[in-house]
């Protein structure tokens, strides 16, 4: 725990204080970071969402159709797209694919003595190799959360298209005027934090494994566990605050 | 010997690891233009002394000067500013794997300078070709073999052209004509151009062919302390016979290729008990 709060602050050092002290990161590492990160994940994330918006509204249709109320399944699959099931479920996939490799990367780098071949050159393996993972996930996860909202609501499309008899425009319409801005901020507010926490907890892992291969193995399983428990908790508490508070 | 301040001086160097002592009161000055050779069985402790020059391992007592100063208390930017002065080549070269050979060779100067890419270019390229590796700019790290991953190392970390270079085995997995070669660019690099290096080798006819200083830690019940210390001169005609032992690389001697029968079933059941017949 100690030496992840360490982490976070040094982080945040690097990335807040030394740049105006001249010391700035590379901005190029990050580009190649967020590739890895995000736009690699892109597949996964678009195939999740397509499935979730496709149930979701199936699910849907088959309880609002009893009561002749069909016309609200747009509406449901676009809020709870948005406030709720996008932000968690991209986070879960970023967890699975992203956040794995990075702690699979980074220990590998600590036991083939990488990491401390840079800090024998005074090259900050923090500077050097976390910054560059913890922007790109900071901005990529909320990125990719609003593609897989898009991508969830076209799911939800073609069920209303091809089943209920909606008209394109008539889904559109209903999806839109059912969500208000907040309903995105909020999920955007939340998957932020869950980026945060994810590439520092991954990171944090990565760096302290020890031994070889099995190591690494234990690390990337760690990094998984804690990553998804951590996110599962902090994604009740900000609902609950939100909640609460609107 | 002058009254020069020494390059790197070792005081009373003290390392436990919970209860276990791995560096028993080290003591040793190199000064400049020397290559000082440590030498000594597997884990005996070299690497570890070597990872406390170098400031990656804290000791638990004694004290290290690199170039007059003492790094065992220095905070990181001091300690980052000494490193700048010298290179380091790791055993497993520990290049990194998601850059190319060339951006390897090229980080700590792209790290610690702003040159142009030409300029960079062309420093990688003189580098490579200082151990040998033209043209093998673009290759991943993956593509290629352990000694030349050793000497992409070895030419990563003359990239800023150093006062002082560290070598852990820099010939261990190199080839007899590829030992020679990093071998008389360790020489030059210190006779021509005064660079100081301090080798950790277990190779013989490398460490007599480069070496000015020596020194031996010892093993078993000396684990951890110098055993013999000297120009090669006076190593090769040590009376010690466990240096003697180590230079011609015999199975047997001071240091025992096999216990008695009944040590070795002592050691294996923890307890001395007598030796029951009849059983295998």
């Amino acid at each position: 725990m100690k030496s992840y709060l360490e982490l976070c602050f040094s982080v945040l050092y690097w990335v807040l204080i030394a740049p105006f002290t001249g010391r700035m990161f590379k901005v190029s590492h990050i580009f190649r970071q967020m590739v890895h990160i995000g736009v690699r994940a892109l597949p996964m994330v678009s195939l999740t969402a397509f499935s979730i918006g496709l149930t979701l509204a199936m699910q849907a249709a088959h309880e609002l159709k009893r009561m002749g109320a069909s016309i609200y399944v747009p509406d449901l699959v676009s809020v709870s797209l948005l406030r709720e099931l996008g932000p968690v479920l991209i986070a879960v996939i970023v967890i699975g694919r992203s956040g794995s490799a990075v702690t699979a990367e980074l220990g590998t780098m600590k036991v083939s003595e990488e990491i401390e071949a840079l800090n024998v050159m005074a090259i900050n393996p923090i500077r050097f190799l976390i910054v560059p993972r913890v922007i790109a996930m900071m901005v990529m996860l909320p990125a990719l959360t609003i593609f897989g909202n898009y991508v969830g609501i076209f799911g939800g499309w073609t069920i209303c298209h091809y089943a209920l008899n909606m008209t394109t425009s008539g889904y559109i319409l209903r999806a839109i005027q059912s969500s208000h801005p907040w309903d995105l901020y909020s999920g955007l507010v939340k998957s932020l934090v869950f980026a945060w926490l994810v590439i520092t907890i991954a990171c944090d892992t990565g760096l302290k494994v020890e031994g070889g291969a099995e190591g690494v193995g234990e690390a990337t399983t760690n990094s998984v566990v804690y990553s998804l428990l951590s996110m599962l908790v902090a994604n009740a508490t900000l609902t609950a605050i939100f909640f609460f508070a609107a | 010997m002058s009254d020069e301040t020494p390059i790197i001086e070792v005081t009373d160097l003290v390392r436990k690891f919970g209860e276990r002592a791995v560096l028993k009161g080290i003591s040793f000055k190199v000064f400049k233009g020397d290559t000082m050779i440590i030498m000594g069985g597997s884990g005996c402790g070299k690497s570890t002394l070597l990872r406390h020059i170098n400031g990656a391992m804290k000791p638990t007592s004694g004290s290290i000067k690199i170039f007059g100063e003492e790094i065992t208390t220095m905070n990181e930017r001091d300690l980052a500013r000494i490193r700048r002065r010298y290179g380091m080549l790791f055993q497993s070269g520990a290049l990194l794997q998601s850059l190319t050979v060339g951006e390897n060779v090229a980080l700590p100067v792209t790290e610690h300078g702003k040159l142009d890419d030409d300029i960079v270019d062309l420093m990688v390229k003189m580098k490579l070709e200082m151990v040998g590796l033209t043209g093998f700019e673009n290759l991943k790290p993956a593509e290629i073999s352990g000694g030349m991953k050793k000497r992409v190392g070895l030419a990563r970390a003359l990239a800023l052209d150093p006062e002082l270079l560290f070598s852990d085995e820099p010939t261990s997995g190199l080839d007899p004509i590829m030992t020679a070669v990093v071998d008389k660019l360790t020489q030059d690099l210190t006779q021509r151009l005064g660079m100081t290096a301090v080798v950790v080798t277990h190779d013989m006819t490398s460490a007599f062919r480069i070496g000015s200083k020596m020194i031996m830690l010892g093993a078993g019940p000396r684990q951890g302390t110098i055993i013999a210390s000297g120009t090669p001169d006076e190593m090769r005609n040590s009376p010690n016979p466990e240096v003697q032992q180590f230079i011609r690389g015999e199975a047997d001697g001071p240091v025992p290729l096999k216990l008695s029968k009944d040590d070795y079933i002592n050691r294996l059941l923890g307890t001395p008990r007598p030796v029951e017949k009849g059983r295998h």
